[in-house]
């Protein structure tokens, strides 16, 4: 066995937090924002070494009683979240330099927030590449740990009520998961051998009506953590009390668990269930997906907005799981990569906007492209990103994942293409009454002199490199593509489908 | 004369029983003979003899047993003990926990040189004469041996093989915890009213369980668990007198581990009682107990578990939602772990439930998993109390949960080190409580329960809840009530070790559980 490359990528920001708590205040977060870079590299490392078909994998016994092992490995759908989580991360840490509250001396600095994102990002990028069921689980559990005091620390308003109520349902979902890790551990188990790899677990014979209950135990997790409706009511509360930082972590990397473990966990593991349970799975989705949409648009807090367009979003990117076509599960990956950023740009731009007004209420602005052009800018190509404008990353991903959709069904396709007209409308309508129309009198008192308080070096800095990524992979996808479609080539052979005849061949 | 013969005893084996039983009866000649400023050193050292005697005969016993598979574990002592896996097992673990236990015993630096018991507790509360016996510093340094007395019972107890020693066993057991229950240092009264409601309810199921006995003797013949089991299997007879017994014994003996609805004396019981004794409590008798119930239903009515595995089901439910639901509203934080010991019995039940035997060697079987999760919850119960002991003002131990509010920016150390057993008492993974949960559960799935462990995962996440007020409380609330003056007292090295064993055993346990669970598998069946 080579050297543990993988332990290595999710241990460094590990060790890393620690090293953070254990610098000076002041430099703590420069030193924070060195283990993310450094973190960064050799996740593209990891990447390059495995494109070029280097077996990364690891596998330790660890509890031969449960048959549990330390195992890692990187296919392209982990690889693709594991560069999404570390591309995301040291932007969102530059972003969120000043975070805090001013009386930092109860711990709640910038310090402390650069620590406990690498926590987190350490914590992620295990779950992504874990490929033992109890492994995976564990990181399940534990993100809930610094992602809870990310938004209990230092968030606004009634933080303490939303960080618990995202505790509670990320421990609900987790111990649901647990369930479910128990079942596959005792079928095993009965079958001779126990054990928690996911090697040996996928296509070990089981009952048709326990891998249906099994299947709805991970799909439940899964689906609280999302999220999707009606799981949801969770995440538009964080949003809104947390910071846009730990939102952006949030919705762009941690919700990703939940869609990548249905393809890993659920598809992978109970391919018979997955395609019986598939038309609910795929009605929820469309509830998702139109609700959270609508939802956005009646929605007055900037912050809360976004949070509804990720649960339609994530709503499309069930879709893509569940059409069963490589081009659709390809697009829902990439999906997933794409969603990261285009979020991401989002939040971190309504950050900068809420950080000069002080307030989150849509009301409350009016004009500030005017007044403060760049940072307008950011926040439309965010929306257009988020809205699948063609060019934009996320318009290939959006294509397709319909048009995946659409060979396999034309209704659940047809109704989908709704969901990309309602995302322009709670865009556009947003855009429209916060950047547009004439300067309110708060406005031109947050903003003062035309461009005298639009974005900071460092602030473009922190979005500027988001961008390029939506707009490189927006123009030239095949690079992420060509990394996603064999993993999901096999994915999909596990799953015993294969695509349907009236697939659109080379639309990609 | 000759008519006589005098039975074959298997001495080597019983040396673990022998050395603590005699470390409680030199204790008694202690208090007799040692002048009386001597005992409290004099006790120590007999209960650590007896203790280290215990564990070392107790260890090589076993090794040797494994030595010779075939002969090595045997009913023994004229059928009357079983020595199996299962025995060594819950002795080594008895004799650990109840080595934390005692050693708390005589922690002074925490009550300004007085131990958490009472001065004299034939003394009537608040009478000048509890005065003068505080003004004299006098102890009960008898409480040592009355623990080992109890120890000795909680030993005999899982290991018996028939029911005769299993009814003698308990009442040894149970005898001297009565007692104990009742010596709390401060707030005697509700200490008194522990030791009499827990002697009154634990009597009345102790005759429970004689009438269960009876009826089972009725049917079978014999108390010998074996014969018992032959009996229920070939089914001969009144079946009703079977379930009639099955259901009294077990009254008996799930009122010892606080099952749902033979619970209520346990919250009293726990908040009355000196914390310390209820640590010993928490943590060996459930241990004793849960060792016995699994014994008596595996080999004696083991064939009659079609009859008894939904009842118990049903109870398993009941405990855990009981258990979790009451205690989210309990405002005292000893009655909180109160209502967590019968929600964690509930979860134990599972296993018991899913009755999962099995050759595999790897795997877990329903006695392997119980008896690592006892194990386990023992070590953070007991650490978990050690730490209720140091939260203090000028009355005594505070347990009142609002006083609580704002330890942790106070002493973030202890409070984080009480967090982190509350989240193994919650089943967060990295923690020793994680891996006991799932090998309960996975024990209840193989035996066919699923459902029951989706129950279970949801009374869990009801507990979870009342575990993380707690820590919300200490870390996070405004500190209320500062007038009481609560503050966290640093104790002795006795209790700091204490704590220090269930520290490291609750992590290190946790991240690499293969260090114990090697151990539990060699428990995996009782002998029959």
């Amino acid at each position: 066995m080579s050297f543990p490359l993988l332990t290595l990528l999710g241990a460094v920001p590990l060790v890393g937090a620690l090293v953070v708590m254990f610098t000076p205040r002041a430099t703590g977060r420069v030193t924070g924002l060195f283990i993310s870079l450094l973190t960064t590299a050799l996740a593209l490392v990891v990447v390059g070494l495995a494109a070029g078909g280097r077996d990364l994998s690891e596998q330790f016994t660890w509890i031969p009683a449960f048959g549990a092992h330390w195992a890692m490995n990187a296919d392209g759908i982990s690889l693709t979240m594991v560069l999404l989580t570390v591309l995301l991360t040291p932007f969102v840490l530059i972003a969120s330099w000043n975070v805090g509250h001013a009386d930092a001396e109860d711990g709640w600095g910038p310090r402390a927030f650069s620590a406990l994102v690498l926590v987190m990002e350490s914590f992620a990028l295990f779950c992504f590449m874990a490929t033992d069921v109890l492994v995976f689980y564990i990181f399940f559990e534990a993100t809930l740990i610094p992602m809870y005091f990310l938004i209990g620390g230092f968030g606004e308003a009634g933080r303490r009520r939303a960080a618990i109520k995202f505790l509670l349902f990320g421990l609900g979902g987790g111990l649901i998961l647990l369930a479910g890790v128990v079942g596959v551990y005792a079928i095993s188990a009965g079958n001779g051998q126990p054990t928690m790899l996911l090697a040996d677990l996928a296509g070990m014979p089981m009952g048709t009506g326990t891998e249906r209950v099994l299947f709805v135990l991970f799909f439940i997790a899964f689906a609280l953590k999302a999220p999707m409706v009606p799981f949801h009511t969770w995440l538009p509360d964080a949003a809104e009390s947390g910071t846009p930082g730990t939102s952006a972590l949030l919705v762009g990397v941690l919700d990703k668990i939940g869609t990548f473990g249905m393809i890993r966990f659920c598809l992978e593991l109970f391919p018979g269930a997955s395609q019986w349970a598939a038309p609910v799975v795929l009605i929820l989705a469309l509830i998702s997906m139109i609700y959270g949409a609508l939802a956005a648009i009646g929605e007055t807090d900037i912050l809360r907005l976004i949070a509804f367009t990720s649960v339609s979003h994530f709503g499309f990117i069930v879709i893509g799981i569940f059409s069963f076509t490589t081009i659709s599960m390809t697009g829902a990956t990439f999906y997933m990569f794409n969603h990261a950023f285009s979020t991401g740009v989002l939040f971190l731009a309504a950050h900068f906007l809420i950080q000069r007004r002080g307030s989150q209420k849509i009301a409350d602005y009016g004009g500030v492209q005017k007044l403060a052009p760049v940072l307008a800018g950011v926040f439309l190509l965010g929306g257009l990103s988020s809205l699948a404008l063609p060019g934009m990353s996320s318009f290939v991903s959006e294509f397709m994942v319909i048009a995946g959709s659409f060979s396999q069904n034309i209704w659940i396709g047809g109704i989908s293409t709704l969901g990309m007209v309602l995302a322009a409308t709670y865009i556009l309508l947003m855009y429209q009454r916060t950047m547009t129309g004439p300067v309110t009198e708060d406005v031109e008192e947050a903003f003062g002199e035309e461009r005298s308080n639009d974005l900071t070096g460092r602030e473009r800095w922190a979005v500027a490199p988001l961008l390029l990524i939506i707009f490189v992979f927006g123009f030239f996808p095949k690079p992420m593509l060509d990394l996603i479609e064999p993993a999901v080539t096999t994915t999909m052979s596990q799953v015993g489908v294969s695509d349907p005849s009236l697939t659109m061949e080379g639309s990609n | 004369m000759s008519g006589f013969t005098a039975p074959a005893l298997e001495y080597g084996h019983l040396a673990p029983l022998i050395f603590v039983f005699l470390a409680g009866t030199f204790g008694v000649g202690v208090e007799a003979t040692v002048p009386r400023r001597f005992r409290p050193t004099a006790q120590l050292v007999l209960v650590a003899i007896g203790l280290i005697g215990a564990l070392i005969t107790t260890i090589g016993n076993w090794v040797g047993a494994l030595a010779q598979p075939d002969t090595g574990f045997f009913i023994g002592v004229e059928g009357s003990l079983a020595f199996d896996g299962p025995t060594y097992f819950i002795w080594a673990t008895l004799i650990v926990l109840g080595a934390l236990s005692i050693l708390m015993f005589g922690e002074r630096q925490l009550g300004g040189g007085a131990t958490p018991f009472t001065p004299q507790a034939a003394s009537l509360p608040g009478t000048p004469a509890e005065r003068e016996a505080t003004a004299l510093k006098l102890e009960h340094t008898e409480v040592y041996p009355l623990a080992m007395f109890s120890l000795t019972g909680m030993m005999i107890f899982p290991a018996a093989a028939d029911m005769l020693t299993l009814f003698v066993s308990l009442e040894i057991m149970s005898l001297p915890l009565y007692l104990l229950a009742g010596l709390a240092r401060r707030r005697r009264l509700l200490s008194q009213e522990a030791a009499l409601k827990y002697f009154m309810l634990g009597s009345f199921s102790s005759a429970f369980f004689v009438m269960g006995m009876a009826l089972i003797y009725g049917y079978a013949g014999s108390f010998d668990l074996g014969i018992v089991a032959e009996a229920i299997t070939q089914g001969a007879g009144s079946y009703s007198l079977v379930v009639g017994g099955i259901g009294l014994m077990a009254v008996g003996t799930l009122f010892k581990v606080g099952a749902v609805p033979f619970h209520n004396w346990t919250p009293d019981v726990y908040q009355g009682s000196p914390t310390v004794v209820t640590g010993f409590m928490a943590s060996c008798v459930k241990i004793a107990a849960f060792g016995a119930l699994l014994r008596l239903f595996f080999v004696a009515f083991g064939g009659a578990r079609w009859d008894w595995q939904p009842f118990m089901a049903v109870i398993a439910v009941l405990t855990m939602f009981v258990g979790a639901i009451i205690g989210i509203v309990q405002d005292d934080v000893k009655r909180m772990l109160a209502y967590s010991s019968i929600a964690h019995a509930g979860f134990i039940l599972t296993a018991l439930v899913g009755a999962a035997q099995g050759e595999a060697i790897m795997g877990m079987t329903s006695v392997s998993s119980a008896l690592f999760y006892l194990a386990v919850y023992g070590l953070t119960t007991v650490g978990a109390f050690a730490i209720i002991t140091m939260v203090r003002n000028e009355g005594g131990e505070v347990t009142r949960l609002s006083a609580w509010a704002g330890i942790g920016r106070r002493n973030p150390g202890i409070a984080g080190i009480f967090a982190l057993f509350l989240l193994s008492f919650a089943g967060i993974p990295l923690t020793s409580g994680f891996i006991g949960k799932l090998a309960v559960f996975g024990a209840a799935w193989q035996g066919g329960f699923g459902w029951l462990v989706v129950v279970a995962v949801l009374a869990s996440l009801v507990a979870a809840f009342f575990y993380l007020r707690v820590i919300v409380v200490m870390f996070f609330s405004d500190a209320g009530d500062e007038e009481d003056g609560v503050e966290v007292v640093m104790p002795s090295w006795r209790t700091t070790l204490t704590i220090a064993v269930a520290l490291v055993t609750t992590v290190g346990l946790g991240v690499l559980p293969n260090l114990l669970l090697p151990a539990a598998s060699m428990a995996a069946e009782f002998l029959r």
